[in-house]
């Protein structure tokens, strides 16, 4: 398993004992599946009343799934972090009626409004992604997207990352610390820049031959192609109430959208 | 670099998916089963990479390195890329769900144009050659990918052109940064495996030839 993804996963879902959330009680297609709706849903809704109910939901799942509340924030406020001249130009951008002036630039309020709802709407996706689907293993979600119809091939290519992912991050700390102890200090110059490049370059050596030893074992153990993937996903009422619970919510939020 | 859920307008959306699903599914069609392995743990490496900060004036940025994932992969970065960005959105919250699509041809897209422009100068006999051209593809890759970005913004809505140059212009020293390190990243490929960057490639012609 990861330790890159599952460092993040463990930080993000340990609770120091055995989980026994409600989220987790449901299958992961679910859960998939209704990310994805709330997800559309929230993209067509304008209304900013409606769009902070859906932000409300997202948080409510977020702590059904016991997520942390303050590292889960903080990984918001980083995505938020990415967007935040597009929301701060919006009001600038956007023409209608003046709120204040900056310099000669009107800021307007429908702008402001614009870049309000970006800023809920992406929040609130994100974190309910998080709390649906970034709360099981990595695993996991590559059998429950397989079980979905994605192709096999990409399913496969998802279990090699998220496998490798630790043991290369690992190669890079190792490779980090060997040009740490030469006394490499980054700064801004080439020399930084090259030697980041050599770094770089090295690792993709070592993927590629370590690729081909992989392969090696794998073809001495039969590989053909295909790997079975087992799974001990199951569909139960707790999915269908789930299921049918949010779908009534996604509902009331898009008739109130409608209303107002 | 990252899109988020509701800022594109609907067609941009779905034009997005659209071509990111025709683009990974052209590259799954590459991958045969002697490349799955190289190809996931590329698709790792790509990964750990874009967790590597580099110093830019007082502060700092991530790498993104698809140039390089384009020369080494070729079609097979759209898959490998979209892997990566869909474990950033689920486990670290980067990015959004809808905008996938649109944040995998941002990102591949470039990777791939890279791979046709750029592929055989990095596969010179001259390793000087080699560098420049793979500092192109990796200078290269960030401007179509910034300018890709731009685009999606600017057909999303006029509002957004002047948040579009500015996402543009604020990523040239990026751009620069991207190109010193693809080019002294090919340089060091080169010298310690010179068929790396065949390798992956050139099994697939070598299959369709047998």
């Amino acid at each position: 398993m990861s330790h890159v993804l599952s460092a993040g996963r463990r930080a993000l879902t340990d609770t120091g004992e055995a989980r026994g959330t409600l989220i987790d009680g449901i299958d992961v297609r679910t859960r998939i599946v209704v990310a994805v709706a709330f997800a559309i849903v929230m993209v067509s809704l304008q209304d900013l009343a409606v769009l902070t109910t859906g932000l409300l939901a997202a948080f409510f799942l977020m702590l059904s799934a016991r997520l942390p509340v303050a590292r889960t924030l903080k990984r918001m406020a980083m995505m938020d972090s990415f967007i935040i001249f597009l929301i701060a130009m919006l009001p600038f951008t956007v023409p209608g009626d003046a709120m204040f002036t900056v310099f000669g630039f009107p800021a307007s309020w429908q702008g402001l409004r614009q870049a309000a709802e970006i800023a809920l709407t992406a929040n609130a996706v994100i974190l309910a992604l998080m709390a649906l689907v970034g709360s099981t293993e990595p695993v996991t979600l590559g059998h429950a997207l397989r079980r979905l119809m994605v192709p096999e091939k990409l399913i496969y290519l998802l279990m090699f990352t998220v496998r490798y992912v630790d043991v290369l991050q690992q190669e890079y700390q190792r490779l980090r610390m060997a040009m740490k102890a030469r006394g490499f200090r980054p700064s801004n110059n080439r020399h930084t820049y090259r030697s980041v490049g050599y770094l770089v370059g090295m690792m993709l050596v070592r993927a590629i031959e370590r690729s081909e030893r992989i392969l090696g074992a794998m073809k001495c153990r039969g590989f053909t192609g295909r790997m079975p993937l087992f799974d001990t996903l199951a569909f139960t009422y707790r999915d269908a109430v789930f299921a049918t619970g949010v779908t009534v919510f996604l509902a009331c939020l898009i008739g109130a959208q409608a209303i107002r | 670099m990252h899109i988020v859920d509701g800022a594109l307008a609907n067609d941009v959306v779905i034009g997005g998916t659209v071509l990111a699903v025709g683009g990974i599914a052209l590259g799954l069609k590459s991958l045969t089963a002697e490349k799955m392995p190289a190809a996931g743990v590329l698709s790792a490496t790509f990964f750990v990479a874009s967790l590597i900060h580099v110093p830019i004036g007082p502060s700092s940025v991530h790498l993104i390195m698809n140039g390089l994932a384009g020369l080494v992969l070729g079609w097979a970065a759209f898959p490998a890329l979209f892997v990566g960005l869909l474990l950033q959105a689920v486990f670290f919250g980067f990015g959004g769900l809808t905008v996938l699509g649109v944040n995998t041809l941002n990102i591949a897209l470039p990777a791939v144009i890279v791979y046709y422009l750029c592929r055989r100068g990095v596969a010179s006999n001259s390793l000087t050659t080699a560098a420049i051209s793979g500092a192109i593809g990796g200078g290269l890759a960030i401007a179509l990918t910034t300018a890709f970005v731009a685009i999606a913004l600017a057909l999303s809505g006029d509002e957004f052109i002047p948040a579009a140059k500015l996402v543009f212009f604020a990523h040239i020293p990026i751009m620069i940064i991207e190109a010193l390190v693809t080019g002294a990243a090919v340089v060091l490929a080169r010298r310690v495996k010179p068929e790396l960057f065949a390798t992956f490639n050139r099994s697939t012609t070598e299959e369709v030839a047998l």
